[in-house]
């Protein structure tokens, strides 16, 4: 049978402010009926670009050479009309947003039956049996009610199984899904990756699926096509892609990707670095959180919401916790009431014997200086109008260690080859730096004062795992040779692994688990503690598949 | 231009207006490079007006006599005469002048207040905030043209000497404006003050004046010269509104184009189109030229907004990949937009 695609030296160019960009450079790629290709790249490697120039989804600015078959018919040049009737017929899309992909002002039931109504007459009696038909084969429960909900009533989780349903309404040969999991927690990603499994099993379709994560590709692909700046640098089937990588850069992404189990090693040699260093055992703790309650204010009539319920932990000098948990749980919240960005309301929390419930700026100025924060997003976290010189030097300047940013120059100059980065960069604006490194520049301000403590908010999260995995290297030094005490926040179980001594798991703003590394990992004994576990894909397909029983095992027991 | 540009040429590029216009691409170009031909002729009238009318403003006769009222256009007077015996074209003239002052001190008074009580509003919320927003929405809910009328009565007391009148009718355009650069200004500060830096600024212990006037300010106001754009014609409408209705500013202190539209009306029934076309024709004129200006730039901030030429097939490609490149250890290198132009 033929290929359900076929794309043959695929060029796509954009115009832009800077001059015409070559997105993709001569790419060909097929995909036979019912098979699953991963594309996989880094951001800008042109992933999404191929796949969305099969449903002639670029934007005007873009030229495409080149040939897409789908089924047959060519896409390049077809006319807006031909294209609407190819796109929910032959192929499909499922966005990576599901609560930017769906309309919050219609019902889900009405959404779904767009895509009917837009291919041939259907009656409203039809178009409604129809929609719940596919919600409840997508997994949604109660489909007859639910299909009169708007989108905001269905979980994150929930509504991309709508998006998917909508994708599957028409029942397309072709479903090409751009990073459908990347805006979910781990333990929905399992589910929706399970539901696309499906999708391919019962419903027969093929799927390109865009993605940056290993552990996906892994559990999903048949093939496995890798992309480096617009050009195909690999494609095989996945198990071989898996074993034995040819081209260097996909030898390198899969060494980037952080693995469970790697960080035990590195923490016992950690604890007994610092045991030399003068088993400084009965210094008082860092930060001391004792049943510590933060809530958030509700809407005029309704409870307060409580974000983090009850908590306790501590941090001693020099030492690594690692704060896991899904979105919601509250870690970034009890991050953020360390820095005193947020109000405990509850509880009591003490940071550098600095009480923090009831707490006055004017008094807690002063031991701001002793903390550092490193933000999740890179793009927003300097001051576009300022250098990044300028940006490092505010707290020395803040503190009273410099005059003005020529003065703390050469301070500067240190903190950031300190942070491996050149001295010129400290020239250039926030965004003419690239994500990693605008991610070490803020790594050089939490540390301009040498504070005792840094809490570091999903710091890599945003980043590609190459540039990930060289950013947590430089965190892992940095914290040996300045050994502050640090706080690392992240939904990544794996990335905390790699750098904590100690790891509490976080949920629905309670803490369920807190030890050593090896032990909550190894041998985790709160259920959802091995959900999450069971959850995270690992980037080998073999072994993946047995995690896969094994997580349907665990959740069968619920 | 393919060789290395001067260092003159350079800078030259990275003005602000002259920048805009070469990023400007088919109709975003040919609007911005109309309005900003209008606006110059606008300002360039203003400025020479002494040199380029052929009377004055309050001018009522030469050494020939009067100009007697109702002149047709043509000979001594090309664009005729007024019901009241000033020259046309004189009065059209010397009233650029009086709009372009009026526009500079109704612009700065309003900007300043506004920015400040704005940024104050914007990032210390709480009941300032509150109190200040009723305020604000209190002024929209009045009719501007009437305030402007209150406010031109109170200021100026029934008199009108030349700058009493341009104050008159600045600062009542003032009283409405200030809500509106309080408002963008406010939009903006809440906005930014949930950015991540406000917040590290924040964690790294500055004082709430340092992050208001060192981070959020120079941020939030990089909207102001597109609202200064729209409202420098509003405001010319206004004055043409208040010398319309009769408090604008009398004939002997100073020309005024609304001033004369008032007296034409009498005119047009009679067939005497001369002395309402032309001071009418000077307010479209201008208000079509800042208003072309404006919202030309305010579509080329916006990124979503710009049209770009379509990427050229046979034309060298100036990048491969993206605007970075990452390098198999996992370095990236940036490029940056600007400077990979040649």
């Amino acid at each position: 049978m033929s290929n359900t695609v076929e794309i043959s030296n695929l060029e796509v160019t954009f115009a832009t402010d800077g001059g015409d960009v070559k997105a993709v450079d001569d790419v060909s790629l097929t995909v036979a009926p019912g098979e699953v290709l991963a594309i996989v790249g880094e951001s800008g490697s042109g992933k999404s670009v191929t796949a969305k120039s099969v449903l002639g989804l670029l934007p005007e600015t873009a030229v495409s050479r080149g040939a897409i078959m789908l089924n047959g018919r060519e896409v390049i040049g077809m006319s807006g009309k031909r294209l609407r009737e190819l796109r929910g017929v032959d192929v499909a899309m499922v966005f990576q947003e599901p609560s930017l992909a769906l309309n919050p002002v219609f019902t889900v039931g009405w959404q779904i039956a767009e895509g009917l109504r837009a291919h041939g007459k259907v009656s409203k009696r039809q178009a409604r049996v129809k929609a719940i038909d596919i919600l409840r084969r997508v997994g949604i429960p109660e489909p007859e009610k639910r299909v009169d909900y708007y989108p905001h009533q269905f979980s994150g989780g929930q509504k991309q199984r709508v998006v998917i349903a909508m994708a599957l309404v028409l029942e397309p040969e072709l479903i090409v899904a751009d990073e459908p999991t990347t805006a979910l927690d781990v333990t929905v990603q399992a589910e929706i990756l399970d539901l696309l499994r499906r999708c391919r099993d019962e419903f027969g379709a093929a799927i390109i699926l865009i993605t940056h994560n290993m552990g996906i590709v892994a559990d999903l692909s048949d093939r496995v096509a890798v992309m480096y700046q617009g050009k195909l640098v690999e494609e095989a089937p996945a198990q071989q892609l898996f074993d034995a990588a040819t081209h260097p850069y996909t030898q390198k992404l899969l060494a980037a990707v952080p693995r469970i189990g790697s960080g035990a090693s590195r923490a016992a040699a950690r604890v007994v670095d610092r045991e030399a260093a003068g088993g400084e055992k009965d210094v008082a703790p860092v930060v001391v959180a004792d049943n510590l309650k933060i809530s958030f204010p509700g809407r005029f009539g309704t409870a307060p919401f409580r974000a983090v319920d009850g908590v306790s932990f501590s941090i001693s000098p020099g030492e690594v916790l690692g704060l896991v948990g899904e979105s919601g749980s509250g870690k970034t919240t009890i991050g953020r009431a360390i820095g005193g960005l947020n109000k405990v309301t509850g509880g009591s929390l003490q940071v550098l014997g600095h009480e923090m419930l009831g707490f006055k700026e004017r008094k807690f100025r002063e031991v701001r200086s002793e903390i550092g924060f490193v933000f999740q997003d890179p793009a927003s976290s300097f001051n576009p109008l300022l250098t990044i010189a300028q940006c490092v030097a505010e707290p020395l300047i803040v503190h009273g260690h410099a005059e003005d940013a020529n003065d703390a120059r050469s301070r500067v100059d240190e903190l950031l080859e300190a942070v491996q980065l050149p001295r010129a960069f400290g020239d250039r604006f926030p965004h003419e730096l690239s994500g990693g490194q605008r991610q070490r520049a803020s790594l050089a301000r939490s540390l301009a004062l040498r504070p005792r403590l840094l809490i570091a908010d999903e710091p890599t999260s945003a980043l590609d795992v190459s540039v990930q995995a060289k950013v947590l290297e430089l965190f892992a030094e940095l914290q040996r040779d300045l050994g502050f005490a640090a706080l690392f926040i992240s939904h990544d179980l794996a990335v905390v692994d790699m750098l904590s001594d100690r790891i509490a798991v976080l949920y629905k703003g309670q803490l369920v688990e807190e030890g050593v590394g090896s032990d909550v990992l190894e041998n985790p004994q709160h259920p959802y503690t091995q959900r999450l576990l069971a959850s995270l894909p690992v980037p080998d397909p073999r072994e993946q598949a047995e995690r896969r029983e094994a997580l349907r095992s665990l959740t069968a027991v619920d | 231009m393919t060789t290395t540009p001067s260092r003159f040429m350079t800078v030259w590029r990275k003005l602000p207006i002259v920048r805009q216009v070469r990023q400007a691409v088919g109709l975003q170009r040919g609007m911005l490079v109309a309005g900003l031909i209008l606006t110059g002729i606008f300002l360039l009238t203003a400025l020479f007006a002494p040199l380029l009318a052929p009377y004055g403003f309050s001018q009522l006769r030469d050494d020939d006599g009067p100009f007697g009222a109702q002149v047709p256009p043509g000979g001594a007077h090309i664009l005729g005469t007024t019901v009241g015996g000033y020259d046309v074209l004189s009065r059209v003239i010397w009233g650029s002048r009086t709009a372009v002052l009026v526009i500079v001190v109704a612009v700065a008074l309003s900007i300043f207040a506004g920015v400040l009580l704005g940024l104050v509003s914007g990032y210390l919320g709480s009941w300032i905030d509150r109190v200040l927003v009723v305020i604000s929405d209190a002024v929209y809910a009045f009719p501007t043209l009437l305030l402007a009328i209150v406010a031109a009565i109170a200021i100026s007391g029934g008199q009108s000497s030349f700058w009493g009148g341009v104050f008159a009718a600045a600062v009542s355009i003032t009283v409405v404006y200030i809500p509106q650069y309080f408002r963008v200004i406010r939009a903006e500060t809440v906005r930014i003050k949930s950015e991540a830096y406000v917040e590290s600024a924040k964690v790294i212990g500055s004082s709430t004046p340092r992050i208001m006037f060192r981070h959020v300010f120079r941020n939030a106001t990089r909207t102001l010269p597109l609202i200064f754009t729209l409202n420098s014609s509003e405001a010319i409408l206004t004055l043409a509104g208040l010398g319309f209705l009769g408090f604008g500013i009398e004939p002997s202190a100073a020309a005024e184009w609304g001033y004369d539209l008032n007296k034409s009306i009498s005119d047009v029934t009679s067939g005497i189109w001369w002395t309402s076309l032309f001071p009418g024709l000077a307010i479209v004129l201008v208000v079509l030229g800042i208003t072309l200006v404006g919202e030309s730039l305010n579509d080329l901030a916006d990124p979503r907004l710009r049209t770009r030429r379509r990427a050229d097939q046979s034309a060298p490609v100036v990048e491969t990949a993206a605007l970075r490149t990452v390098d198999l250890e996992g370095n990236e290198t940036p490029i940056d937009p600007l400077e990979a132009r040649s």
